[in-house]
């Protein structure tokens, strides 16, 4: 099915690449804007390599690699947050150990398993371009069922980012809600990576968000920036792709680059506040 | 076993009360056998010297560290199985804020109404009314809409206090509020907490090297050292005593390093 859409989004390949990339787009950032308070701004990436070491077991082992990625990514990142929530180790610590052991055993089964290496290389890799109608509608429901768990419970976990200490004290459930996030950026990192590509969604968590915290005045309408520009890098960057004949997610990702340059350089939160 | 902060039958438990609390790291006993008592309507400072253990006092109050020996009863219930956590209000020493946390003053002092309406629910119409009470007794009203990273020291403690008013604690407990805070920032934190002690019969803690301009509100002054506690009774006992807090009450454990 081919909606009558403009260039360059006229062809059915463009059309779900576009569907699939615009609720990444969004999705990813909501997550990562609490990720980055927390100074875990890598998670998505490190979720990631966690996951090439459960896509290798799950073919030596010979059952369906997505499951085996998705259990070793979610256990994965819930330990991490759970070592930083004990004070066992700090958060960048914690993810630095489980990113390359994550590889290392990769790397291992990867070689154990030989001539399956082609097919570990698909699962962490998929492109925006070779999107199935099936698969953007698997990306479609993750969406939804991610936007409602935000709704949910961004202002609770507003609260814990802010003062976590102060949050525990006055009872809110931290350390559910900190493992919840951790559970929630696993999932959704391994469920878009194989569609998308890990790199796209692990910077579309965190690029985003630094650029709409130079613009936005609150947290509120840093959310709904985050969710713009993500949104727009993906239309911005499908577009220059298919014109210039560029590899998409890397495009997308340099115009979300690009995007945080400018505001960088702009800084117009800093700007208001010296004429204020 | 203690009883449980009853006084008495008709009594009220005491808001905070812990007892014969120990907390060691290693060998090195940090708390050593405290017992204080706060009650509903009393203003109580805990001052004591560097490394004295006030720190570590409010962390076992508070629940986010469990003590070694003794027991902690919040409102005549053991401190874990307290439900209605937002019954206490916490002002912790000088948060700590993310650069370039985007957050409004609003936002951050709304922060403080989730816990007590349930974390999963939205914002009700007097949440609002809530918020805007406690920007007003802070006097900040006017800069709710700035993000927070915006305003002087002073100013976003004033904020964080606002947090903790906001739930209608019915215990407050501030650690080192008041340390480099400007003069009109003190004066408000004052009026602030002697309205919510007199009037609305809250019961405070305030933990702090220099007792500034609450220095003459106080009911008790409880003072620390070593882990255990030297001195607990009304200031004016300690000016009986000739020490006079007016002189002393910005640098007072360092004088009371003599007494005891």
């Amino acid at each position: 099915m081919t909606l009558p859409l403009p260039w360059p989004f006229d062809r059915e390949y463009m059309q779900l690449a576009l569907a699939s990339g615009i609720v990444v787009g969004a999705c990813a950032p909501l997550i990562g804007t609490f990720l980055v308070q927390k100074r875990l701004s890598l998670m998505g990436d490190g979720v990631g390599h966690m996951a090439f070491a459960g896509v290798a077991a799950g073919l030596l082992a010979g059952v369906s690699p997505l499951w085996t990625a998705l259990a070793v990514a979610v256990i994965g990142a819930m330990t991490i947050e759970w070592l930083r929530l004990r004070r066992r180790a700090s958060g960048d610590l914690a993810l630095a150990v489980f990113f390359y052991t994550g590889i290392a055993g990769g790397v291992v089964l990867t070689g154990l398993a030989g001539s399956l290496n082609a097919g570990v290389l698909t699962y962490l890799f998929g492109s925006v371009l070779t999107v199935s109608p099936a698969d953007a509608l698997s990306i479609c429901v993750l969406g939804v069922g991610i936007l409602a768990v935000i709704a949910v419970s961004w202002r609770a976990m507003f609260a814990v980012v802010l003062d976590e200490e102060a949050a525990r004290v006055a009872g809110l459930p931290v350390d559910a809600l900190s493992l919840g996030l951790a559970a929630l950026t696993a999932v959704t990192v391994v469920a878009a990576m194989r569609v998308v590509g890990v790199l796209l969604v692990a910077a579309l968590m965190v690029l985003p968000v630094g650029s709409a915290q130079r613009v936005a005045g609150s947290f509120a309408s840093t959310l709904r920036w985050a969710v713009g520009i993500g949104v727009g890098s993906v239309i911005v960057g499908l577009a220059v792709a298919r014109a210039g004949g560029l590899a998409p997610g890397g495009t997308i990702v340099l115009v979300a680059s690009a995007a945080f340059a400018l505001t960088a350089i702009l800084d117009p939160r800093r700007r208001r506040a010296r004429t204020a | 076993m203690p009883l449980t902060g009853g006084q008495g039958a008709e009594a009220p438990p005491h808001a905070l009360r812990l007892d014969g609390v120990r907390f060691a790291y290693g060998r090195h006993a940090v708390l050593d056998g405290v017992s204080l008592h706060v009650g509903a309507g009393e203003f109580v400072a805990l001052t004591g010297p560097n490394g004295s253990g006030k720190s570590t006092l409010v962390r076992v109050a508070l629940g986010l560290t469990a003590a070694q020996a003794g027991t902690v009863h919040l409102f005549g219930e053991p401190s874990g199985s307290l439900r209605q956590r937002w019954r206490v209000g916490y002002v912790p020493q000088r948060a700590l804020l993310v650069d370039h946390l985007p957050a409004t003053v609003e936002e951050v002092v709304a922060s403080g109404c989730v816990a007590r309406r349930g974390w999963a629910r939205r914002p009700r119409p007097d949440d609002a009314t809530r918020v805007k009470r406690a920007l007003d007794v802070v006097a900040l009203s006017d800069r709710r809409l700035v993000p927070i990273t915006e305003l002087s020291g002073g100013q976003q403690q004033r904020a964080f206090i606002a947090r903790a008013l906001v739930s209608d604690p019915e215990l407050l407990v501030l650690d080192e509020p008041i340390a480099g805070v400007d003069a009109e920032s003190q004066s408000r934190f004052r009026d602030a907490l002697v309205t919510r002690c007199r009037e609305e019969g809250v019961a405070v803690l305030l933990v702090s090297h220099e007792l500034g301009a609450v220095a003459d509100d106080l009911d008790r002054l409880l003072l620390l050292r070593g882990g255990k506690v030297v001195f607990d009774g009304p200031p004016s006992d300690l000016t009986r005593g000739g020490v006079s807090l007016g002189v002393h009450r910005t640098d007072l454990p360092v004088w009371l390093e003599g007494l005891g």
